[in-house]
């Protein structure tokens, strides 16, 4: 009778928590796994000078094609193995997150801004306003990227610079294009509506109004754009508009292991698992962030 | 009587043009509200009433809808000689407007305390430690329970009066001259719908504020406004005391108007209704804009417009039959 009594107590307790305990653990793991994933891949681009074992440029001719450590034949002074003339792929890859990531969040930073900016004012302000900004981003749209980036390359020179402006120079009207669509649904309602009647201004409605309702869309829009981007710095880099060769970047050795897959898999498949990585933790962390955004969703 | 006048509306045309021509949704209309009062216009969809009312605090939605032709005088001042940016000044500091829905008002992602707070930043220059007491001071004002606690909630949070009480006291917050009210209850129900107009009669004693009641419910009418004008097709065509419109009232359309009020002290088995449609506001009738559905028209009413006849210091109504 007793013992009846304790266990539906305790059956009680637990149901009324509302997610079991492993939802909760997979939760977590959803929010922490990304999240160490993120912050390894930022120290190993910020301090990548101390944390290489080699020189991610200079190769040992007779080190050359070494599979990694873990597999027969390998070297333990090459843990993920090395590439074609030598060169130590964990190093490279080391090296290659500053660049691959500085570069996708530069562009992201770039483009998305300038994406919101035009795309709100295109949005809230409609009339004439939006058809200039719209015909601008259809023309962006339907320009060819890769021949831009070629013309760039040719004026300026490839490297770094070339690869940032090139993607930026488009990049922006996929923002600009989404977020108009988001402000001019919220220019339409209620609540602008009576900001307006409380004497807001324009610029008052933009920003404290329509840009805040935005920002998770803008948020999702900007994680996904990071496996784009560090695909198309690395189409750049292959066709050598990009990143210039000896630097490594994560998308250029991708291209350079292409040739080995068969005999040398490792020196495209680890920086490809890299970006994997990095896209797919920036994507959860994307997800993670727009719930805590979100105040509906938000734990009271 | 005229002196604590704080709004008054001189012969205000607005109109909306179309690629079909010229809408005239507001065509000629002249009231005035008293400090202290409160002045309803009633009226069925489309009379222009919601016009009026952002005619007056020039929001008219941009290129098509244009004031052509009027005044608009707040305390002395022209509204309409304003520049634009001085008018922004006048929005919600001397006069407030509280929209019909109040599930959508406020914007979601802010806390209530943020947006009632906005307001009064915009408007007063006060320090940021005096902002909070103002927004609490405002959320009181509407008899918002626990005011410390719920400016720290969401719009989400709130139930549908609620929300509407938030909107009230945002539009309260820098103590406006003038409030109008565009159908604020119509999405109540019936018992918070009541407490609402109770709480503006409250507000009303506390600020003496002069308000602007649109409605096309006469029920609401008869309870909470001092005077009303009855508007048709962009006009008013009465103008009355409350009791005497529903007492005795003289224009056929607002008698009309009043017999289609379901009444529960009345056996009709059929509810009175107005034969017809409103006029076409692109192709409005010669004469009396109520004559194609007026049971009781004469020839004149068909080839010239009725004048506005001032019959006692309250009452005006323009119908060729009241002399």
């Amino acid at each position: 009778m007793f013992s009846t009594i304790s266990t539906t107590k305790t059956k009680t307790k637990k149901q009324y928590r509302g997610v079991t305990r492993t939802a909760r653990i997979i939760q977590g793991f959803a929010f922490w796994v990304p999240l160490i994933v993120m912050v390894v891949m930022i120290i190993m681009a910020l301090f990548a000078n101390w944390i290489a074992p080699h020189d991610p440029n200079q190769g040992k001719i007779l080190d050359r094609l070494l599979p990694p450590s873990f597999m027969e034949g390998g070297k333990s002074d090459y843990l993920l193995g090395t590439d074609l003339i030598g060169r130590d792929v964990l190093s490279r890859i080391i090296y290659g997150a500053r660049i691959s990531l500085s570069v996708s969040l530069l562009i992201i930073l770039v483009t998305g801004g300038i994406g919101t900016i035009l795309g709100i004012l295109a949005g809230y302000a409609g009339g004439r306003t939006d058809a200039i900004i719209m015909r601008i981003v259809d023309v962006a749209l339907s320009f060819p990227g890769l021949l831009l980036a070629m013309l760039l390359a040719v004026a300026i020179g490839p490297g770094f610079k070339t690869v940032v402006l090139a993607l930026s120079i488009l990049g922006w009207a996929g923002y600009a294009r989404m977020i108009r669509g988001e402000a001019m649904r919220i220019a339409q309602s209620d609540f602008v509506a009576q900001a307006r009647v409380n004497g807001a201004s324009g610029w008052r409605i933009m920003i404290r109004h329509i840009f805040p309702n935005i920002i998770n869309s803008l948020i999702v829009l900007m994680t996904l754009q990071v496996g784009m981007i560090i695909l198309a710095e690395a189409a750049l880099s292959y066709l050598g508009f990009g990143i210039s060769v000896p630097t490594a970047s994560w998308g250029s050795m991708v291209a350079d292991g292409r040739a080995n897959l068969d005999n040398a898999w490792w020196i495209a498949a680890f920086p490809g698992a890299c970006i994997g990585l990095v896209v797919l933790s920036g994507n959860f962390l994307g997800d993670w962030i727009r719930d805590k955004l979100d105040p509906r969703l938000r734990q009271l | 009587m005229s002196s604590n006048v704080v709004l008054q509306v001189e012969n205000l045309h607005t109109s909306f043009f179309t690629r079909a021509g010229e809408v005239k949704a507001v065509d000629g209309v002249s009231f005035y509200v008293r400090e202290g009062e409160t002045f309803g216009i009633v009226g069925e969809s489309g009379c222009g009433k919601s016009v009026t009312g952002l005619s007056i605090l020039r929001l008219l939605p941009e290129p098509s809808g244009q004031i052509v032709a009027g005044k608009i005088i707040l305390e002395g001042k022209n509204l309409l000689e304003l520049s634009k940016k001085h008018m922004r000044a006048y929005r919600g500091k001397m006069i407030s407007m509280i929209l019909q829905d109040p599930m959508t008002s406020l914007n979601p992602v802010f806390t209530i305390g943020d947006q009632v707070g906005e307001s009064v930043r915009m408007h007063q220059d006060l320090p940021e430690n005096m902002v909070e007491a103002e927004v609490i001071d405002a959320l009181r004002l509407l008899r918002i329970p626990a005011p410390e606690m719920r400016i720290n909630e969401y719009p989400f949070q709130l139930s549908g009066g609620m929300k509407q009480r938030v909107v009230g006291a945002i539009a309260m917050s820098c103590r406006p001259r003038l409030l109008i009210a565009d159908e604020p209850t119509t999405a109540l129900d019936a018992t918070i719908q009541a407490q609402y107009i109770a709480l503006f009669e409250d507000i009303q004693e506390k600020t003496n504020v002069a308000i602007i009641f649109i409605t096309h419910d006469f029920g609401v009418v008869a309870r909470i406004c001092d005077r009303v004008g009855v508007m048709y097709a962009g006009k008013i065509v009465e103008t009355a005391l409350t009791r005497d419109i529903f007492k005795n009232p003289k224009h056929p359309y607002t008698i009309a108007l009043i017999k289609s009020v379901p009444q529960l002290d009345r056996k009709d088995d059929q509810l009175f209704s107005i034969e017809g449609q409103p006029p076409s506001m692109l192709n409005l009738p010669p004469g009396c804009r109520f004559c194609p559905r007026c049971t009781v028209a004469l020839d004149i009413c068909k080839e010239q417009e009725p004048p506005e006849v001032k019959i006692s210091e309250n009452r005006s109504v323009s119908c060729w039959r009241v002399k």
